[in-house]
């Protein structure tokens, strides 16, 4: 038991953390989510334009490429089944590969954090629109990640970098010189707030999440991880793993996560069909809840734009479509193609959106654990929900939680290193001083609380898109000419499965 | 008419032996050898963005220290004496199927491989290339211990 002058030191530290980070994080999120008030439809009622930005992306891309992602899934799936790899490209990055490592930067807290705070604060009928968002995030993402290879750098020595820093720069340098030096501004400024979504939803909101849920499962307040300085020193020990794999390159820490995540996010869905095997009565009502309550005729117009501005915000949060962060883990693919990379990149929204989150939308709704407004709303609300039916689940959950953390934290580590390299080239010290200054991050994030931490986090990160769908918008007529001409030549039976080439 | 014995090969003694004997057999059948060292990676294997972005290279220098540590001093300690014809290939891929496709494409003989003597768990659990291409071979597989 550490003495009360201990404690008090503790609960200082944690405190001092907080208050530094609280106004920060809330002057960033005002400019951020600048909202226009719309009285005129209800009072109260405000409409963040960011989020605007981001659906009519989606909503413009699959009008302009007439549904792409929808005709594009049975392909998708093909591509990253392996039926189109050579056999001589064996041993490079597959369609596969590049999917897996892509989902596991985007499956993770989103999922379960982030479902469980937009039902919290819209209802349950922000889950239509969470899966409107993930239908319509599909296009975007098979853009970004079109335009991610087509405008990739492959170095002499064989290694290859890609995201929206490369298309823009280059992309725009295509259209028209004027257009080039734009393209570099945008891709300046995408690289900047890549560092601060990496910081904050990339790593603060991981390193958050994954305490208060150890914390939860630990006995609260009154546990062992109740103490002042509980925190920080969560923060601290996560923060060592963490940079044993991205200081100390001790691959072999994150080859395990790598390979335990995707399992996971299986036992994951799992779990939460259990949730609903065993409320099986219970699941026609909560559909219902869902479609219903998105359109919530009770609340008026107002509160229909409410529960949408929460399932849309939370959704571009857990799939990060329009973001161009996937564009950075998908450009490694080996592929002669660009637009095969933009089949299988539609899957990702999908997988991560429209069925996971969908899967713990349901589990959180069924057991009406959101409605309890003693538990902060975030990842403490699924836990509930688990609990509800097997006592250990929130264990099983809490270690899900960590190990996705986890893994978000490594892949967003990459994307912050990519954007610190393109800003200040690549030199060890770019790369050492980035990753002392991730680390550092992880404690600062698992010592903060969680609205500072969110409010940072969804920033930041919805930053990002600004420059990166300027530049989607700029370069539509370069996909759709991609995309369209290899879905023609497909039809025409020109590119054919390995098996069935002569 | 098989024109080949394929052997694989993982730098283990029990390999080194079985390039011995298929060495002797291809001298007797007068046929070609060649001596292979697969290294293990699947298409499926979960990775992280560092890793796949440095894919091409990993896979240089894996195939570089592959050849020159494992197959090299086989290839040049069969071929001293002249009298056979020994090539050295280095692949990537699942071992037991990527012997099979070199067995077909070098219209081999039969495969020759060293016995892994690995635990009876181990096997178990993760499978091992000789068990695995006695499944999968359509020529005959020689085990040498």
């Amino acid at each position: 038991m550490p003495s009360t002058s201990d404690s008090l030191l503790a609960a200082t530290f944690d405190e001092q953390v907080d208050s530094f980070f609280a106004p920060v994080s809330e002057w960033i999120t005002a400019v951020v989510f600048f909202a226009i008030p719309l009285d005129f439809i209800d009072e109260g009622v405000v409409l963040p334009l960011i989020v605007v930005w981001l659906v009519i992306a989606g909503f413009f891309f699959t009008v302009y490429l007439r549904g792409f992602q929808f005709r594009a899934f049975k392909h998708a799936i093909q591509l990253a089944r392996g039926d189109y790899n050579d056999p001589r490209d064996a041993g490079e990055v597959t369609h596969f590969q590049a999917l897996a490592t892509a989902v596991s930067g985007t499956v993770g807290l989103g999922n379960i954090a982030g479902v469980a705070v937009a039902i919290s604060l819209g209802g349950p009928g922000a889950t239509l629109w969470m899966i409107i968002a993930g239908l319509v995030g599909m296009c975007t993402k098979g853009v970004e990640c079109t335009l991610g290879v087509k405008y990739r750098n492959v170095y002499a020595d064989g290694r290859v970098s890609g995201g929206p820093m490369y298309y823009l720069t280059k992309g725009l340098k295509e259209k028209s010189p004027k257009l080039g030096t734009f393209g570099k501004v945008l891709a300046v400024l995408f690289c900047i707030f890549t560092l601060g979504g990496a910081v904050g939803g990339g790593n603060m909101f991981q390193a958050n999440q994954a305490f208060s849920q150890a914390q939860s499962v630990t006995g609260g307040a009154d546990g062992p991880l109740g103490g002042g300085a509980a925190g920080a020193i969560f923060g601290l020990i996560l923060a060592l793993f963490v940079g044993a794999v991205i200081i100390g390159g001790i691959r072999s820490i994150a080859r395990v996560t790598d390979k335990l995540v995707p399992f996971m996010a299986v036992f994951y869905v799992i779990a939460c069909l259990t949730v609903l095997i065993a409320n099986l009565t219970a699941v026609p009502e909560a559909l219902w809840a869902i479609v219903s309550q998105a359109f919530t005729p009770e609340a008026g117009f107002g509160g229909v734009v409410g529960v949408l501005i929460q399932g849309f915000r939370r959704a571009a949060f857990s799939n990060e479509a329009g973001l161009g962060s996937a564009a950075i883990a998908h450009s490694a693919v080996k592929t002669s193609e660009p637009a095969t990379e933009g089949h299988v990149a539609v899957l990702e929204p999908f997988i991560d959106t429209v069925v996971i989150c969908t899967m713990t939308a349901l589990a959180i709704v069924i057991t009406g654990t959101y409605a309890d407004e003693a538990s902060a709303p975030g990842v403490q609300t699924t836990s509930a929900a688990f609990g509800t039916v097997v006592g250990w689940f929130p264990i099983v959950l809490a270690v899900a939680v960590v190990l996705f953390a986890y893994s978000t934290m490594l892949a967003w580590s990459y994307y912050g290193l990519k954007a610190a390299t393109y800003l200040f080239g690549e030199s060890m010290l770019v790369d050492r001083t980035w990753k002392l200054i991730f680390c550092i991050f992880v404690v600062i994030g698992a010592s903060s609380t969680l609205d500072a931490v969110i409010g940072f986090s969804d920033s930041m990160i919805f930053l990002m898109s600004l420059p990166n769908i300027i530049g989607l918008y700029i370069l539509a007529r370069v996909v759709k000419k991609e995309l369209f001409g290899y879905r023609a030549r497909l039809e025409q039976g020109e590119i054919l499965p390995v098996a069935e080439r002569t | 008419m098989p024109e080949s014995i394929v052997v694989g090969l993982d730098g283990s003694e029990a390999s080194g032996r079985a390039a011995e004997a298929a060495a002797d057999a291809a001298r007797r059948h007068d046929l070609r050898l060649l001596l292979a060292c697969v290294v293990p990676w699947s298409p499926y294997s979960f990775t992280s963005a560092e890793e796949n972005e440095r894919r091409s290279v990993e896979k240089e220098r894996e195939a570089t220290a592959a050849r020159e540590r494992v197959l090299d001093p086989v290839v040049t300690r069969l071929s001293a004496p002249g009298d056979l014809e020994v090539e050295g290939v280095v692949r990537h891929g699942h071992p037991a199927e990527t012997l099979v496709s070199l067995a077909r494409d070098y219209d081999a003989a039969w495969i020759t491989v060293g016995r892994v003597g690995q635990s009876r768990v181990r096997t178990m659990l993760f499978g091992s290339t000789p068990s695995s291409l006695i499944q999968l071979s359509p020529v005959p597989v020689l085990v040498v211990p």
